[in-house]
């Protein structure tokens, strides 16, 4: 008996692993699929990286892939160029101000608005709500036609804070809608307990809301960056000198396997500040897409 | 004291806050509008405004000065590339957005079972940190047409290549008029002749490697032998005639062949000699097999008419998948895991867990998804400007392009322009009324 027990219990956890290996071979076809697709995801950015770091000669003739024979063919020249090119620097620092500007600005307009939305009551509140929410839909082509015009007659017209109202004024129905939505799930009993206090409505604003609502306000923060680094119509329709990145690169493609020596290098470093930015926070962002589009 | 201890926590997915029933007393409009004004004037002035413009402009002429009705929207429907451009939007809205769900879903559940999940679905959410300008750029690399400098052609090469191969010489010409342009030998021979397969218009560079000073071989009996040489000295030559400092070439396929039936195939040496033994009296046809000269592959042109929309959306959903995959994937782990659980226990395959169980708790998550993209599609923009090249860009064309080729890239028509934002517009009506009720519902 003791031996059969002795038996019993060595070949349980034998059966176990073979039971832990058959699974982890019947996994095999999933790692092998999903590597496969991941390479195949990888493939297509490493590609322009790749493009970027080769002289004009080779990258305007032969596929990138090749430098894996001929690594030697390596040189940052591209790049040395690039930011020696006035028009590529001006466009970056375009982006930079345009991108500053319309990350603060719509958290600033929309918080005071979702906090009202969410907790001060007034005659019509949810119709202006339901609107915005309505707005969040509608498309920027829509709007450029007379705000061309427009801007051409208030001299917004290729600047730098034509295009940053712009931009935040497109950002405002989702930021509001996502930060109304935040603000109400904070608990009740604590606005009413700091209304009671005999906090005005601003105090309760700074001093309750805003705290609590970092986590939403983080995440809208990340969600601006990375699209009004996207973006290429505003820039391109409302700039002629002061253009961001993207639209300062269209006129390049053309003659696209000629100019690669300024597009791939460009391209690649406009990607790279807002991959590192996601890569940092990517945490918030995706808890503020799942807060903002999941409902 | 207390109030630090509260945290505000991000909505689970599927369920937004109610809002706060309001306190009872209705207060004067200054207070919520000293929070309000400034995003009502921003929404007014740049949206609002706008919009109502953009409706009105649709009725008047380009220039602006006159009422002409909806001259417009006729002249819109009667535009051959505004066809081009709404048959382009249904096949977006019909193929993008059912894809990348599709995909987002099968990627989410397959990753559950991974340990490196969070590893892969960085690489897959990666694309969205792109704008999609630079990754217009990133896919016109990988679809240029030379197998040489396109990646996904190099890839189709690969494959083409395992099932035909590209000849020694593709670009070679007879060099005498003793062959006929198939490069068959004029006059049959008899056993124990010898062919001479003399061929110009071969490139330094297109000689293979390993070649050798031609040599005319002797006759061998019983044997058809010959040589396929490169007919051309620096000082020119004469053609038909081996001579020095004229190459053969090796490794090209030659085939004897008498009425009609392939006696032998053989190869040539580094010589460019060849022998095929086994044969007796006359009538022998040699000539050299055509897979010697067969072009190498060119290359899809994926930036064609035809399939630049089609290579568009595909740029399009290596964007989009990853955010597709990881909302879904928070709506899976959202399921609980005893409802699957209690699934598998009644003895459902995995397949049917996912199609009966999986799938309908999920609904809400894929219509959210499915939606967004639908109205994603509509906007795309950047994409078709950097990918389809101008000889293209009427065939990859949609309603949100359209509208802006035709009034700012120098077009200035900005009437045509305005009914093409406002039938856009209208496009979007059913995607609004949907979010104004699902906010309302979440209410």
């Amino acid at each position: 008996m003791a031996v059969a027990e002795a038996e019993a219990t060595r070949a349980a956890p034998r059966s176990e692993t073979k039971g832990a290996l058959a699974h982890r071979i019947a996994q095999f076809p999933i790692h092998f699929l999903l590597a496969f697709i991941a390479l195949l995801w990888l493939i297509p950015a490493a590609g322009l990286f790749v493009t970027s770091i080769l002289p004009k000669e080779v990258s305007g003739s032969t596929g990138w892939w090749h430098v894996f024979s001929k690594p030697s063919q390596v040189t940052w020249a591209n790049y040395d160029s690039i930011f020696h090119n006035s028009a590529i620097t001006h466009a970056l620092w375009v982006t930079l101000l345009v991108r500053t500007g319309a990350t603060f600005l719509p958290i600033l307009i929309a918080s005071p608005a979702g906090y009202a939305l969410a907790w001060i009551d007034f005659p019509g509140r949810d119709y202006v709500f339901v609107t915005i929410v309505g707005l969040m839909v509608v498309p920027i082509q829509m709007a450029l036609i007379p705000m061309f015009s427009l801007y051409n007659k208030l001299n917004l017209f290729d600047t730098i804070p034509g295009l940053i109202l712009f931009h935040t004024a497109f950002a405002l129905p989702f930021a509001i809608f996502l930060l109304r939505n935040f603000f109400a799930g904070i608990p009740r009993d604590l606005m009413e307990a700091a209304r009671i206090d005999g906090a005005t409505e601003w105090r309760l604003f700074f001093k309750v809301v805003l705290p609590l609502g970092l986590p939403a306000i983080a995440a809208l923060a990340i969600f601006q960056v990375l699209f009004v680094w996207n973006d290429f119509l505003i820039g391109f329709t409302l700039a002629q000198d002061n253009v961001p990145i993207a639209p300062a690169l269209a006129g390049q493609l053309r003659q696209f396997s000629a100019n690669l020596d300024i597009i791939a290098p460009a391209s690649f470093f406009s990607a790279v500040i807002p991959m590192t930015i996601f890569a940092l926070f990517q945490r918030y962002f995706v808890q503020g897409l799942l807060a903002g589009s999941v409902k | 004291m207390a109030s630090t201890s509260v945290r505000a926590e991000f909505p689970q997915p599927g369920v937004a806050p109610p809002a706060p029933k309001p306190a009872s007393r209705i207060r004067s409009l200054g207070l919520p509008m000293s929070f309000l004004a400034p995003a009502l004037v921003l929404l007014g002035v740049w949206i609002l405004y706008p919009a109502i413009a953009t409706v009105i402009r649709s009725l008047f002429d380009d220039q602006g000065n006159q009422f002409v009705w909806f001259d417009n929207y006729d002249r819109m429907f009667s535009d051959s590339i505004i066809y081009k451009a709404i048959r382009n939007n249904v096949i977006w809205i019909l193929v993008a957005p059912i894809m990348v769900t599709a995909l987002g879903l099968s990627f989410a559940v397959l990753v559950e079972r991974i340990s490196w999940a969070s590893f892969f679905k960085i690489i897959l959410f990666m694309p969205l940190a792109i704008s999609l300008f630079a990754v217009g750029v990133i896919w016109r690399i990988m679809y240029q047409q030379d197998p040489d400098q396109g990646a996904i052609n190099a890839g189709v090469k690969v494959v083409h290549d395992a099932f035909k191969s590209t000849g020694v010489l593709p670009r070679a010409q007879p060099s005498s008029n003793a062959l006929t342009p198939q490069f068959k030998l004029k006059q049959p021979l008899s056993a124990g002749g010898v062919a001479l397969l003399g061929l110009t218009g071969i490139s330094p560079g297109d000689v293979p490697a390993g070649a050798k000073q031609a040599v005319k071989p002797a006759s061998a009996s019983g044997a058809i032998s010959g040589v396929v040489w490169r007919d051309f000295s620096p000082g020119g030559g004469k053609p038909g005639v081996v001579e020095k400092a004229e190459l053969g070439i090796p490794g090209v396929t030659v085939a004897v062949s008498k009425n009609g039936k392939t006696v032998g195939t053989t190869k040539t040496a580094d010589d460019g000699t060849f022998k095929v033994s086994g044969a007796s009296g006359g009538g022998y046809e040699v000539q050299v097999a055509p897979a010697t000269f067969a072009q190498p592959y060119g290359g899809v042109n994926w930036l064609s008419a035809k399939l630049v929309t089609p290579a568009i959306i595909a740029a399009f959903l290596w964007t989009s998948v990853g955010f597709a995959m990881v909302i879904i994937g928070a709506g899976l782990s959202a399921i609980s895991r005893d409802v699957l659980e209690a699934a598998r226990t009644d003895g459902a395959t995995e397949f049917q867990v996912f199609r009966r169980v999986t799938v309908p708790l999920l609904m809400p998550v894929l219509t959210v998804v499915f939606v967004t993209q639908m109205i994603g599609v509509l906007k795309v923009f950047d994409l078709i400007y950097a990918i389809a090249p101008g000889s293209v860009q009427n065939d990859a064309t949609t309603l949100a392009f359209e509208m802006w080729k035709r009034s700012f890239s120098g077009q200035n028509r900005f009437g045509f322009g305005a009914a093409i934002a406002t039938f856009l517009m209208i496009l979007f009506i059913p995607f609004l009324i949907y979010q104004v009720r699902s906010q309302r519902r979440a209410n």
